[in-house]
């Protein structure tokens, strides 16, 4: 039972350890292009790291969904033929689109690098996935907690968002420069904002299970702040596009509910001193450490979005390494704290001995590769920053703007390798948990 | 009332969800404002190559792509560099970027598309082009 969920939870550990190594390697030929021009180009690189994440990120959260599905309402359901062939095509799709990348064929498009033709058992895993979801939840009465909404609409957001990235199949789309880059920006950025639905459903989850208390997850606030993310979801990608000449209201209105962030950052700051009585309480929890390191990123990378959707700021931040920061502290700070703290608490179900036996060697990880993301995104900022004041106030070309910033990204760079080791050695701790259960042993 | 009550998140979400599709609808057909230049067939295909060849993973157009390479929005009206230095780059590469072997043919359609993005707009923004509201004030070099 679950078995599902739990060989999906894996291969996404494997995607994890990808990601983290070609992101070091991607780091690096920052340095030496030429040497790594031979063998592994940019070009390919690039797109294997980015895949690799995204589709850690989306597995993981999948996996974990099914598992929490059956958790929440109690089930013991066998995963159904239709589940099973779905988790066999997403994996193949997966590892098609890195063959494709090695052997050179891109559709090329942000985030979306593979031939578009793979966008197909993409969707329709994607389909299975969100039938058999709400095949589940829509069976049952009752009252609906935030987390099952946040769910639902990070799987129907990205079903609309992934096929409006796929829009520029139809010509009309393309013949128009600007429509053609606002579009890809709208889809991307929406696209973030359904996968952080999910995610972000995980923690609310989690939190409920850790604390004991379902109640939060009813209250009129946990679904203002819901309404509120759904909204930014909707509109708030258009901070990508101020210097793009569409029309003033997409900038105007990306504008507007943009800060209505400063109500998430206000409230979180509000709920400070509970957080800390809340942290004294379940600091013994591993899983609650990881959502605890995700609260701090969300607090982070929440000024620095704002600071980012302020125009006359953005000038000196659009298309530069702060827009990879924030990218990155939300992947890694956010995203991945919270998949991991999910991961844990899944897979000790099956096996209590996982966190029992590691504790200290876990914290030690969790907490040395926090201070090094740290590190890893504050040299990113500084250098984006760097790079944008000199390009838009000095005017200096984009190769000496590069060589100005090249300690900065030094340091990114080996930031990068301690983040690596420690995520990875996370990963081989959760991939040593004895997860598979015997089927005489379950029933 | 009673109903208002009991579905007033399926409320609020049906509408949001009826306002993304609006607004989806409102970006497609209204969003590139006054901007109406058509790409031809030449500039098109000049776009497919530059997505087969994933040049947006180390090139950024308006800012959207990686940051290995320069912007190439404006790489064709670049006082310093121009359509030639883009053709030179492009035909054999250099140091950094490697040779993609194109025939002139693909060059042609390739630089036809930048020259196309080079037309629309400008992807550095001056401080002085942002109003006292915090817009930018991109009028002068588009057609708004």
């Amino acid at each position: 039972m679950n078995n599902i969920s739990f060989r999906m939870l894996r291969f996404a550990l494997v995607l994890l350890i990808t990601g983290l190594f070609l992101g070091v390697i991607a780091a690096f030929v920052f340095f030496d292009t030429g040497t790594f021009n031979s063998f592994l180009p940019f070009y390919k690189l690039r797109p294997l790291h980015v895949s690799a994440s995204i589709f850690w990120i989306f597995t993981s959260a999948v996996g974990g969904l099914f598992f929490y599905v059956n958790e929440y309402y109690e089930e013991r359901k066998n995963d159904s033929l239709l589940l099973k062939i779905a988790s066999v095509v997403w994996v193949i799709t997966i590892l098609s689109i890195f063959i494709s990348f090695l052997t050179g064929n891109f559709g090329g498009r942000e985030y979306w690098e593979f031939p578009p033709f793979l966008a197909i058992p993409i969707l329709f895993c994607w389909i299975i996935f969100a039938a058999i979801f709400f095949g589940r939840v829509f069976s049952k009465q009752g009252k609906t907690p935030v987390f099952i909404w946040m769910w639902s609409t990070g799987i129907i957001f990205f079903l609309l968002t992934f096929a409006e990235a796929n829009l520029w199949l139809i010509p009309w789309f393309r013949e128009n420069v600007i429509r053609d880059i606002t579009v890809q920006w709208k889809a991307n950025g929406a696209i973030v904002g359904s996968w952080n639905q999910i995610v972000y459903g995980t923690a609310i989850y989690l939190m409920t299970k850790i604390s004991g208390d379902e109640s939060v997850a009813f209250k009129w606030p946990s679904f203002f702040f819901y309404f509120l993310g759904l909204t930014n979801l909707i509109f708030n990608w258009g901070h990508h596009t101020y210097n793009v000449p569409a029309a003033p209201w997409v900038r105007n209105i990306s504008y507007i509910i943009s800060m209505t962030e400063w109500i998430i950052l206000i409230n979180i700051m509000q709920s400070f001193k509970s957080k800390l009585t809340e942290a004294k309480k379940f600091a013994n929890i591993i899983p609650y450490r990881f959502l605890l390191a995700s609260e701090i990123w969300v607090f982070l990378n929440l000024i620095l979005a704002i600071m980012m959707s302020v125009p006359a700021i953005n000038i000196f931040t659009h298309g530069t390494h702060v827009t990879v920061a924030h990218a990155m502290g939300t992947t890694i700070g956010i995203n991945t704290m919270i998949l991991l703290a999910s991961l844990f608490y899944i897979f000790s179900k099956r096996d209590p001995q996982l966190i029992s036996k590691k504790r200290h060697i876990i914290t030690g990880l969790l907490w040395t590769g926090n201070v090094a993301l740290l590190v890893f995104w504050t040299a990113l900022i500084i250098a984006g920053i760097t790079k944008g004041y000199q390009i838009v106030i000095n005017k200096v070309s984009f190769e000496t703007a590069m060589q100005i910033i090249r300690n900065y990204l030094y340091v990114f760079a080996f930031a990068g390798i301690v983040i690596a080791v420690t995520l990875t050695y996370i990963s081989i701790i959760l991939l040593r948990a004895n997860v598979f259960v015997k089927k005489e042993a379950q029933t | 009332m009673n109903f208002f009550k009991r579905y007033i998140y399926q409320i609020i979400f049906s509408f949001l969800i009826c306002l993304y599709i609006y607004y989806s609808f409102t970006v497609y057909f209204a969003g590139s404002g006054k901007y109406n230049l058509s790409s031809g067939q030449k500039e098109l295909d000049g776009q497919l190559i530059w997505q087969q060849k994933n040049c947006q993973a180390c090139h950024q157009i308006y800012g959207l792509g990686g940051y290995m390479g320069p912007d190439l929005t404006n790489i064709i009206s670049d006082r310093n560099k121009g359509e030639q230095y883009a053709r030179i780059i492009i035909q054999n590469g250099t140091q950094r970027m490697p040779k993609f072997d194109l025939s002139s043919a693909e060059i042609d359609k390739l630089i036809s598309y930048l020259k196309q993005v080079d037309g629309s707009g400008k992807s550095t923004v001056n401080p002085e082009d942002i109003d006292e509201f915090g817009n930018y004030n991109l009028a002068e070099y588009k057609n708004e």
